[in-house]
């Protein structure tokens, strides 16, 4: 049976940042629970990123807080942000070019890492036993995302749909409680976008994730979010069900994008 | 421990025997002067992947390592310089306390080396806090203001280093058993933090600084590992390098040694080890070979002056040259393995029939 | 130290200031629109002197001649750099520039042993230069005087071709951003053309005036002066041109008054230079005047 959780998985309490006179976010609030899925949008820099930014330690807000299970992780390291169990992928895909598809996975996996340096510069067995260990999860997770075939790739050769598919492996490689999606079917075809959708929701479930996803594409965003938040000009303007929002005067009037 | 990973173990460890092999005929029947062009390329191993650990598999530009280079150098010379010639040699002012009242013994040569590289090591950990915070070209900047800084150490500190004078009279441990043994395991042992998930975790930061942080890789701890291990090597091959000519003084460390290791894993390709190793040895042979260039040359009756010079005219319109051209070097960022080599042989085998 | 040398002292580092800004100019420009640091600039100061030296010893130019040909040629030398190593690279990653820009440096250097030889040639002064004045009690020789007038000069000139015409602005245009500049129809290509002359040149006449200053010219005269103009332009805030400028005084003067107020640490003082350029990037590396950017994620 299913407990209901009351307490909230992540909450972003008045989180605002400036950078030198421009406020790029205002006074934002938002809490997700464990389970949902949840979606972002707003114009074109109404501060999206920067809010997933500063839940994963890219930025440090000026006020405001992150907690995250509880603990108060505002101004966390990225590092650090990934450990308790958050993990992202990118608007502008940031994979390791000149790495394999299956290293570019395996680098999720060093954080957990048991052995210490000195143990593959000596060859010792306890660090092979460990690398095969996170070689057998890798190739794992790469069949779930459909990139099994191509796991000796060079990342930067891969066709753009499936080097977004690299990436959200390569999340999940960390081991997260939560999941932050920038634009996942940016650059997708209708299939693609498709099969994207049912593909985070399969990980959702699969996974045991909590998503949070921000999206220009109107119909993943209403397809598959539970709840929405919409942004602009650095500020949360509304929140709520798709239903809600897409009738929602004051979002039709700073953007609601075209149904595709 | 998997199949492939004890075959290559296996594999190695005959390479091992046979270079152990090589050696012992070297040692025999070569003449002196090739044994020490040789040497010198095993010694220029030793620095060359532990500069290309940094620069190339890392991708933080470091200037100086000439400056860990001298750092293993004068260790390894005040350590072992016999106390007679410590007298000697520090006529200007005498050595300083406690150095000059020991010196280490031959069966202790290998913990002097290691010393060396310790005291590289940690002159890297207190240089790299600072400084690998700082981005690509500031911080080639700023590792080369080390570097020089070291330099004037060493030209100034007299009571420690002797001064420009430098240090004459270290007795000679270095032979090809040293070198080769040294540049085989620096090369294993480099080679096997590349190809673990602490090497991807180098490579990634290389590659995206910013993924590799939200994949959990803390990068300031791993950019100063590789720093400070890249910093040891170096001490030990400078080490190596002052016990084969058996004197040390700062004109031997300058800028023109990073040079030097930056055209060898240039040459190479950044990021290859494989490559580093290969491209030492070249330009152990080519500095030789250019080294007549520079000689007198006499034809008949006929003396043309030598030109000194030449040589590291021709290195630099090479590194010139292969910058505009092909950077990527000789070897890119691939390796040799074992793999591959037995990929080929089977290729051959089966295309053969 | 009494008033009368501690103001000779003072003489001395705005004369060396003035010199390590002629040069800091170069670094500042090139760093500002091509964003790496040209690592053979202080070898183009090194040639600006051999190249006044011998229009003048070998082709008998009258001095001040001699001293513009040699300037010129400068600036010819360090357009070619630009065009035949630099160019190619415009599109690489900015180590990629900074490699190739050791290897120049590295070539010209090797390049003069090859050709004048290591020994140092004694550079001819005008009689202006040699003289020498009673100030103030102090015993000050012509060029202590007249390098830092004609530096600011030329400084001021430099100020005035920066700021004041439109190949300045095109160049400011260009180091604020190429794209754009490059989309208003302007030919980046000849701004940069423009900017290496314009740096080499400076850096030609800072070699002419510190070979009247310290007359033992020889091919590697500058490796280290151009790094403490290098430091200079990052202490002032890297791709500002008056804060290069102010940078080369304000190095200039720190150098001089370590030396004479710890004569004992005369053998540091090329440390020093290099700690203030490592303290500076750490702490604050957009210099004085600079400015700081923030990376996008």
């Amino acid at each position: 049976m299913k407990v209901e959780n009351k307490e909230p998985l992540l909450s972003l309490e008045n989180l605002t940042v400036a950078f030198g006179g421009l406020v790029a976010v205002s006074d934002f609030s938002l809490q997700l629970f464990s389970g949902d899925l949840v979606g972002l949008i707003g114009p074109n820099g109404a501060g999206k990123t920067t809010v997933f930014n500063l839940i994963t330690g890219q930025y440090r807000p000026t006020k405001g807080r992150v907690i995250f299970q509880g603990k108060d992780i505002t101004g966390f390291s990225p590092d650090l942000v990934t450990t308790v169990g958050i993990a992202r992928t990118f608007q502008n895909i940031r994979l390791f070019g000149n790495l394999t598809v299956l290293e570019n996975v395996l680098v999720s996996f060093h954080v957990r890492l048991q052995s210490s340096f000195l143990a593959p510069m000596f060859s010792l067995p306890s660090y092979w036993r460990e690398e095969k260990a996170i070689r057998e999860e890798a190739y794992e997770l790469l069949e779930a995302v459909g990139l099994a075939d191509a796991t000796k790739e060079e990342a930067q050769s891969l066709p753009y749909g499936e080097q977004r598919r690299l990436e959200i492996a390569r999340a999940l490689a960390t081991h997260p409680s939560l999941l932050l999606l920038d634009e996942p079917a940016a650059g997708m075809n209708p299939q693609e976008t498709q099969e994207l959708m049912e593909f985070i929701k399969k990980m959702r479930d699969d996974f045991n994730l909590t998503i949070f996803l921000i999206e220009h594409d109107m119909k993943v965003v209403m397809g598959i979010c539970e709840r929405i938040a919409v942004m602009d000009f650095g500020m949360k303007i509304a929140e709520g069900t798709p239903e809600e929002i897409r009738n929602n005067p004051r979002v039709i009037e700073a953007y609601l994008g075209v149904e595709d | 421990m998997g199949r492939e990973e004890k075959r290559d173990l296996i594999l190695t460890l005959l390479l091992f025997a046979v270079l152990m092999l090589g050696v012992s005929l070297a040692e025999r029947y070569l003449n002196t002067y090739l044994i020490r062009i040789l040497n010198t390329a095993c010694i220029y191993v030793v620095a060359a992947v532990a500069y290309n650990l940094i620069n190339g598999i890392t991708g933080q530009f470091s200037l100086g390592p000439n400056g860990f280079m001298a750092i293993g150098g004068y260790t390894v010379a005040i350590l072992m310089l016999p106390l007679v010639q410590k007298e000697q040699v520090y006529f200007l002012q005498p050595l300083i306390w406690p150095f000059n009242s020991f010196s280490f013994p031959s069966h202790l040569f290998l913990l002097a080396l290691f010393l060396g590289g310790v005291a590289a090591a940690l002159a890297a950990l207190l240089i790299g806090i600072p400084t690998l915070r700082l981005r690509g070209d500031y911080l080639a900047i700023a590792t080369f203001g080390f570097g020089e800084i070291i330099n004037v150490l060493a030209n100034n500190f007299i009571p420690l280093t002797n001064g420009a004078l430098g240090i004459k009279g270290i007795p000679e441990y270095t032979n090809l058993w040293w070198t080769v043994n040294w540049a085989f395991w620096s090369v294993f042992m480099i080679k096997g933090l590349v190809n673990s998930s602490f090497g991807r975790a180098l490579k990634a930061i290389r590659e995206n600084e910013v993924a590799a942080e939200a994949m959990g890789v803390n990068l300031f701890r791993h950019k100063l590992l590789s720093f400070v291990l890249s910093g040891f090597f170096a001490g030990v091959a400078g080490g190596l390098f002052v016990t084969l000519i058996s004197t040390v003084s700062p004109s031997l460390f300058t800028f023109t040694m990073t040079f030097n290791l930056l055209i060898i894993i240039v040459l190479g390709g950044l990021g290859s080890i494989t490559g580093s190793v290969v491209t030492a040895f070249i330009f152990a042979f080519l500095q030789e070979i250019l080294r007549e260039v520079e000689a007198p040359i006499t034809i008949g009756a006929w003396t043309f002056p030598g030109i000194p010079g030449m040589r590291m005219v021709v290195f630099s319109v090479l590194l010139v040259v292969m910058m505009i051209f092909y950077r990527r070097g000789l070897f890119g960022d691939k390796e040799i393995s074992w793999q591959l080599i037995i990929d080929r042989i089977k290729g051959r085998n089966e295309s053969g029939k | 130290m009494t008033w009368v040398s501690f103001f000779q002292q003072i003489m001395n580092g705005v004369s060396l200031g003035s010199l390590y800004a002629l040069l800091a100019i170069g670094y500042t420009l090139v760093y500002g629109i091509l964003g790496f640091i040209n690592f053979a600039h202080g070898d183009v100061f090194m040639l600006g002197a051999y190249f006044s030296f011998f229009m003048i010893g070998v082709f008998l130019l009258p001095w001040w001649l001699g001293v513009i040909i040699g300037v010129a040629l400068c600036a010819i030398v360090g357009m070619s750099i630009e065009r035949i190593a630099y160019r190619p690279l415009r599109d690489a990653p900015r180590i990629s520039a900074l490699i190739t820009a050791v290897g120049v440096s590295f070539f010209i250097e090797n390049l003069g042993l090859v050709t004048v030889g290591a020994r140092p040639k004694g550079f001819p002064r005008p009689e202006l230069m040699k003289n020498v004045y009673i100030l103030a009690g102090a015993r000050i020789q012509g060029v202590t005087f007249w390098v830092p007038i004609i530096s600011v000069s030329v400084l001021l000139v430099l100020l005035y071709l920066v700021y004041r015409t439109k190949m300045g602005m095109a160049m400011r245009a260009v180091s604020k951003d190429m794209e754009t500049t490059r989309l208003m129809g302007v030919d980046i290509d000849r701004i940069i053309l423009y900017t290496f002359a314009l740096g080499s040149a400076l850096a030609g006449i800072g070699g002419v005036l510190w070979a009247c200053k310290y007359p033992q010219i020889n091919p590697l005269m500058g490796t280290f002066p151009g790094w403490k103009a290098f430091t200079a332009a990052v202490v002032g805030g890297i791709g500002n041109v008056v804060g290069a400028m102010v940078g080369g005084f304000i190095i200039g003067l720190t150098e001089i008054m370590i030396v004479a107020f710890f004569p004992g640490l005369s053998g540091y003082r090329d440390a020093f230079v290099f700690t203030i350029l490592i303290i500076f990037l750490l702490v604050k590396p957009s210099g004085i005047l600079g400015e700081t950017l923030k990376e996008k994620v």
